[in-house]
């Protein structure tokens, strides 16, 4: 049977195992998601500016918006793979993952999609009130705006899944890996527009973060939903999006092939 | 004073194991205050909108984002360390060695392990107030730097407490990372003055996370803008939640069941 078959054969039941998992888990999962305050915290700060008038091009609806939607994509894009790995190599447990006859990266990927169902129960609330709402306005009302940031979604998954695999995998061959998730973070959290919409910040640093990867991960759903982007805009943004995320697997790929030789399972 | 000599000889042991990877230190020096003047940039894009946002100017919030910067060093530096360490220490039952040993618990788990390097981020907290302070052309009084002083003390004691009493919450559920981590995000919010907040995140950051206390009234004090009646409340605050803390966790302690033996 080809790998591929088997994959297919096998995928759906490592999505229900990966789904069982997360809600065995619920009171956990929950402070995790709860943990996604950042977003609000900005909106209580862009508020408090918006009351003595709009900031550019935002009033205090188009930041309700902004960062409402800013929050579902990140629930809804998140991985967070790169914690597991590198545990499961300090331990050497990921001896039992080499020994399953599927590839490790995609038993990861169904336990990290599995999770999906419950941060959708976080995300839809969030969803209804920013329709029900006058930010409800701000959302794009264009169905090509609409099925692109559905897309971007999936762009935006694949990509953030692919960069913490590869901090992961990277904890084959140093051991501070983690420290490398955390500049990445540190750099995300301003170049992806998760704190600040990218149009505000100086015109050098929001040139640097649109030719970063980071801006394909949060800026371009956000700014697709709530018709920031024009469709000419989004069909750049998803091109962009698509050559970052065939960058960060190939690198993936390449990275696990050359790591897995010096995995040695102390303690396993 | 034996307790005293304990947390020498913890400290020297924690200096010892950073010193030893040389290069891994200079690294994380260069990285710390990476870390603090990247985290100042959105202040300046902020307040490059405004002159003032919620009553605060730019060097007035900074000396906010000081004292977070300087707590939030004690909290990567001292606090969460060692705390991180009790949760491995439950999960895998090896809890038990400590609890053997000759001397109090809380104590010996709390100072296990120290994050060197982040005294580089404390010190950069210190410039960020110098610059504030040199901007504003202020002079402050010594009762105002006094109070001001009184305050950071009472914000790190309040800072382990609410870190105790998290680290509590592990005796009872197993998994506790995500706890830790819930606990930065919310702190993160302390980086903004605590006027920036209305309605229920006002109420959440003055009660039940005392955010507001722990950074934005010290940058009062040093303003002269607190009065003292409020700075005694917020000492007294501090002292119950630590007495709390205390006995919260001596209480959880209690719950300890040697997980794997």
């Amino acid at each position: 049977m080809s790998a591929l078959r088997r994959f297919a054969r096998a995928y759906p039941t490592l999505l229900r195992i990966g789904l069982a998992e997360a809600v065995a888990y619920r009171a956990e999962f929950l402070v995790w998601m709860l943990a996604t305050t950042m977003p609000l915290v900005m909106l209580a700060v862009m508020s408090a500016m918006t009351r003595e008038g709009p900031v550019g091009r935002f009033d205090h609806k188009a930041f309700v918006a902004y960062y409402l939607v800013t929050l579902i994509v990140r629930q809804m894009t998140g991985a967070w793979v790169a914690f597991e790995m590198v545990r499961e190599i300090k331990e050497g447990t990921l001896a039992l993952r080499l020994l399953r006859p599927i590839h490790p990266l995609v038993t990861y990927s169904a336990e990290s999609l599995a999770a999906l169902p419950l941060r959708a129960i976080v995300s839809i609330p969030v969803a209804v009130v920013i329709l029900l709402t006058a930010a409800g306005s701000e959302i794009s009302r264009d169905w090509f705006n609409i099925v692109g940031f559905f897309v971007s979604l999936a762009g935006a998954w694949l990509l953030n899944f692919a960069v913490s695999s590869i901090v992961g995998t990277l904890g084959l061959f140093i051991e501070s890996s983690m420290q490398v998730w955390e500049l990445w973070f540190g750099c995300f959290m301003l170049l992806s527009g998760y704190l600040i919409p990218l149009e505000l910040l100086p015109h050098w640093l929001s040139q640097v973060a649109r030719y970063s990867p980071f801006a394909y991960l949060q800026a371009l759903p956000v700014e697709t939903l709530t018709g920031i982007r024009d469709r000419h805009q989004v069909l750049m943004g998803l091109a962009a999006q698509l050559g970052w995320v065939l960058t960060a697997w190939v690198t993936l790929i390449v990275l696990w092939k050359r790591g897995l030789k010096r995995f040695a399972a102390y303690g396993g | 004073m034996r307790y005293l000599r304990l947390f020498v000889v913890q400290l020297r042991a924690s200096v010892q194991v950073t010193m030893q990877y040389r290069a891994e230190f200079f690294v994380g020096v260069f990285m710390a205050l990476f870390y603090v003047a990247w985290n100042l940039i959105p202040m300046f894009v902020l307040w490059g909108q405004r002159t003032t946002i919620a009553g605060w100017t730019l060097e007035e919030a900074a000396l906010v984002t000081a004292w977070f910067t300087l707590l939030r060093a004690l909290l990567d530096g001292a606090v969460q360390p060692s705390l991180q360490a009790v949760v491995e220490h439950i999960r895998k039952g090896t809890l038990d060695f400590v609890l053997l040993k000759p001397a109090d618990a809380q104590f010996l788990v709390s100072t296990a392990k120290f994050e060197v390097m982040n005294f580089f981020d404390a010190s950069a907290a210190v410039a960020l107030v110098l610059w504030a302070l040199h901007r504003l052309h202020r002079v402050p009084s010594p009762a105002q730097i006094g109070a001001a002083l009184l305050l950071t003390v009472a914000a790190a004691a309040l800072l382990y407490a609410l870190a105790i009493l998290v680290i509590s919450a592990a005796f009872y559920v197993v998994r506790l990372d995500n706890l830790i981590y819930l606990f930065n995000s919310v702190f993160d919010a302390g980086r903004w003055p605590a006027s920036v907040f209305r309605g229920t995140w006002r109420i959440i950051f003055t009660f039940v996370v005392p955010l507001a206390l722990m950074t934005t009234y010290p940058a009062l004090a040093l303003l002269g803008r607190l009065e003292t009646s409020t700075t005694a409340i917020a000492l007294g605050g501090a002292l119950a939640f630590v007495i709390v803390a205390r006995a919260v966790w001596k209480r959880s302690i209690g719950h300890y069941r040697s997980a794997s033996s």
